[in-house]
């Protein structure tokens, strides 16, 4: 990726100014310091050396915030938010495939299910109206959506209709890659989550969340679009298969 | 089936374990012949590549014998003998098509893990090291899976033995990386070699056939400098002689045109900043111990190049930038693209310009493996390379 790509990849959602480090209210505190003291614990008593680095660091990182009262670790953990508390949620992938193909792929959005994983389903309602449902700790959570934009083989943009659970709106953007690489696929989302930036972490650091979500969904819609599969190690042999262990 | 696996650090085992099975339809199977330990494994055995985990299968040089292949295979058949390179690469990628199959985008499953350490970005699997570059289970065993099989693994179709083709998959091609990079006037540049463990030696002979009008190797074991004396190599041993010194007065005051620095992250040497580095790395401070690194920078001629075929691993301080700076010097590094130089290097095989076997010292069953991981890593015997027969 050129420098002049990396520039145009991490602008901001558009209309949305980034502003991170916000004061937290003491309930927010007082969830973010437990979670921090526990990670902090779990890092201590990890056998795996990268592991105790990276929880203990987060660990620690989280219960100084929870002291402080302030928020670096969404700025840290570039948990990006809009000055009226959206969540921004950005990334992009170069796809080795014609732009129209891929465009194609997303606006099937039944499709959708298969290329993000948290994604339970996608009912088309009519030609702009359709409901997503998602899975959440709590079960299952669907709003309804329109489509606000569709400029074929270009951008697909999208907002989520009154009364969502999860107030969201977002964009595909599919733009060719210089010098015969293929499409650049840029995904930008904005949301508001239910428990504030500290839900918005304590998803981040389990995983739920979704920015991680995201690279791993376009990696992943990369790798099939590429080479047909993704690719797995899943189910091969191992010393802790012979034990009868995971394999 | 048996297998070298990784227990723990310090703790290499021999076990056994379940056949390997296809797992995509572009998989394909190989019965091993012949397997190597490589300098690199020994970063696992010490415990200094994170992300690995107990039970994994090592072994990353490996050759073999074509058993099965998925439905998907179209250039591959049962009966093929093949060398496998190290890094596996899908083939169809952007870095792929360019040549650059170590930087593979599609090939590492766990990109998160690497993507996290790395700035979001990560390189492709290779076999048998560490989750962080895929998890793939490794070929120091009787089988292994190698996917992408119409991409990885390569034909030998001439009757060159084993030793003679087998360090095709990583050492022959990491040393000739690390030298065709330096970009070597032949008849002209002066080139140095720090280290002088396998890859070390087949960059000295990489740079000698790429035209270097002088090669100096420099390490500390007696035999290994022997090997490279052996090749027409002039040799420093850094315990007896001031390094930079030594490398002043064999180029006339200018230094090496092109140092190529094949030790990596586990140098050796003395004075203050080797001693730090030690306990820093002890206290997982840092990953790396750059001892080498230093001298290559400090020594390298005024717009010469830093060529580094060995493996480094995390953040690194006490880097003599300035010194870099003011001789505006080019590095080059990185792992190796091995696919590149297969063909090419098995013709200069056939052609008898080199019979990479010479630098075997050690043959034996996987059985013996565990210990000869130990006198490989303690240079016990003149241990340089050793070669593993899986059915022996
Ligand atoms: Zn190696
Ligand atoms: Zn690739």
């Amino acid at each position: 990726m050129t420098q002049d790509d990396q520039a145009r990849t991490t602008d901001a959602p558009p209309a949305d100014a980034p502003s991170t480090g916000a004061h937290m209210p003491p309930l927010e505190r007082s969830v973010v310091g437990s979670v921090g003291v526990a990670l902090m614990g779990a890092g201590l008593r990890s056998a795996r050396p990268l592991q105790k680095l990276v929880l203990g660091t987060v660990g620690a990182g989280l219960a100084a915030m929870a002291a402080t009262g302030r928020n670096p670790i969404a700025t840290a953990l570039k948990i990006r938010q809009s000055q009226d508390g959206e969540v921004l949620v950005g990334d992009a992938v170069t796809v080795g495939r014609p732009a129209a193909e891929l465009y194609a792929i997303w606006r099937q959005l039944e499709n959708l299910p298969q290329l993000m994983t948290h994604l339970q389903r996608v009912e088309v309602l009519d030609e702009k109206r359709s409901r997503w449902t998602v899975k959440a700790p709590t079960g299952e959570v669907s709003w309804d959506a329109e489509i606000t934009a569709d400029e074929p083989g270009r951008r697909i943009a999208w907002q989520s209709l009154p009364g969502a659970a999860v107030e969201n709106h977002g964009e595909v953007l599919f733009r060719p890659a210089p010098g015969n690489r293929g499409t650049e696929v840029v995904v930008r989302l904005a949301y508001r989550p239910p428990a504030g930036t500290a839900g918005a972490i304590v998803a981040r650091l389990t995983g739920e969340e979704p920015a991680q979500q995201l690279r791993s969904d376009l990696m992943r819609f990369k790798r099939e679009q590429e080479t047909g599969h993704a690719p797995t190690t899943e189910g091969q042999t191992s010393g802790r298969a012979a034990k009868g262990g995971e394999a | 089936m048996k297998a070298i696996v990784w227990q723990g650090t310090n703790k290499i085992g021999v076990e056994t374990v379940p056949d390997p099975t296809l797992l995509l339809p572009t998989d394909a199977i190989v019965k091993i012949t012949s397997t190597a330990i490589c300098g690199s494994d020994l970063h696992l055995l010490d415990g200094f590549i994170p992300s690995m985990e107990k039970g994994d299968i090592l072994g990353h040089e490996f050759m073999g014998e074509v058993v099965e292949v998925g439905r998907e295979v179209k250039k591959l058949k049962v009966g093929d003998r093949v060398v496998v390179p190290f890094n596996i690469a899908c083939g169809v990628c952007d870095p792929c098509r360019r040549g650059l199959f170590s930087a593979c985008d599609n090939s590492n499953p766990n990109h998160r893990m690497t993507e996290a350490m790395y700035g979001g970005v990560s390189g492709g699997g290779l076999f048998g090291y560490s989750h962080m570059y895929g998890g793939y289970a490794g070929g120091q065993a009787q089988y292994v899976r190698v996917p992408f099989a119409d991409v990885n693994p390569h034909k030998i179709e001439t009757d060159l033995s084993d030793e003679q083709v087998l360090f095709l998959t990583d050492i022959f091609p990491t040393g000739y990386q690390a030298a065709e990079q330096c970009g070597i006037i032949p008849g002209r540049d002066v080139v140095a070699v720090f280290g002088a463990g396998p890859v070390g030696q087949f960059a000295a002979r990489s740079a000698q056939l790429l035209g270097a009008a002088h090669v100096i190797v420099i390490d500390r074991v007696p035999e290994r400098l022997a090997m490279a004396e052996a090749a027409g190599c002039q040799t420093i041993n850094y315990e007896q002689d001031d390094v930079l010194v030594a490398l002043r007065e064999a180029t006339g005051g200018r230094g090496p045109d092109h140092v190529i620095d094949a030790v990596g992250m586990e140098a050796h040497g003395h004075g203050p900043g080797a001693l730090v580095d030690t306990a820093k790395q002890r206290l997982r401070l840092t990953f790396d111990r750059i001892t080498a690194l230093r001298w290559a920078l400090l020594s390298c001629a005024k717009g010469g190049t830093v060529s580094m075929p060995g493996v480094y691993g995390g953040l690194i301080d006490k880097v003599p930038m300035g010194a870099a700076f003011a001789k505006g010097l080019t590095f080059k590094m990185g792992q190796t693209h091995t696919h590149r130089y297969v063909l090419p290097l098995l013709a200069r095989i056939e052609a008898r310009q080199i019979d990479p076997s010479f630098v075997i010292t050690h043959r034996a069953s996987l059985d013996q493996a565990p210990d000869l991981y130990k006198t490989f890593r303690d240079k016990q015997g003149g241990c340089i390379k050793v070669v593993l027969n899986p059915w022996a």
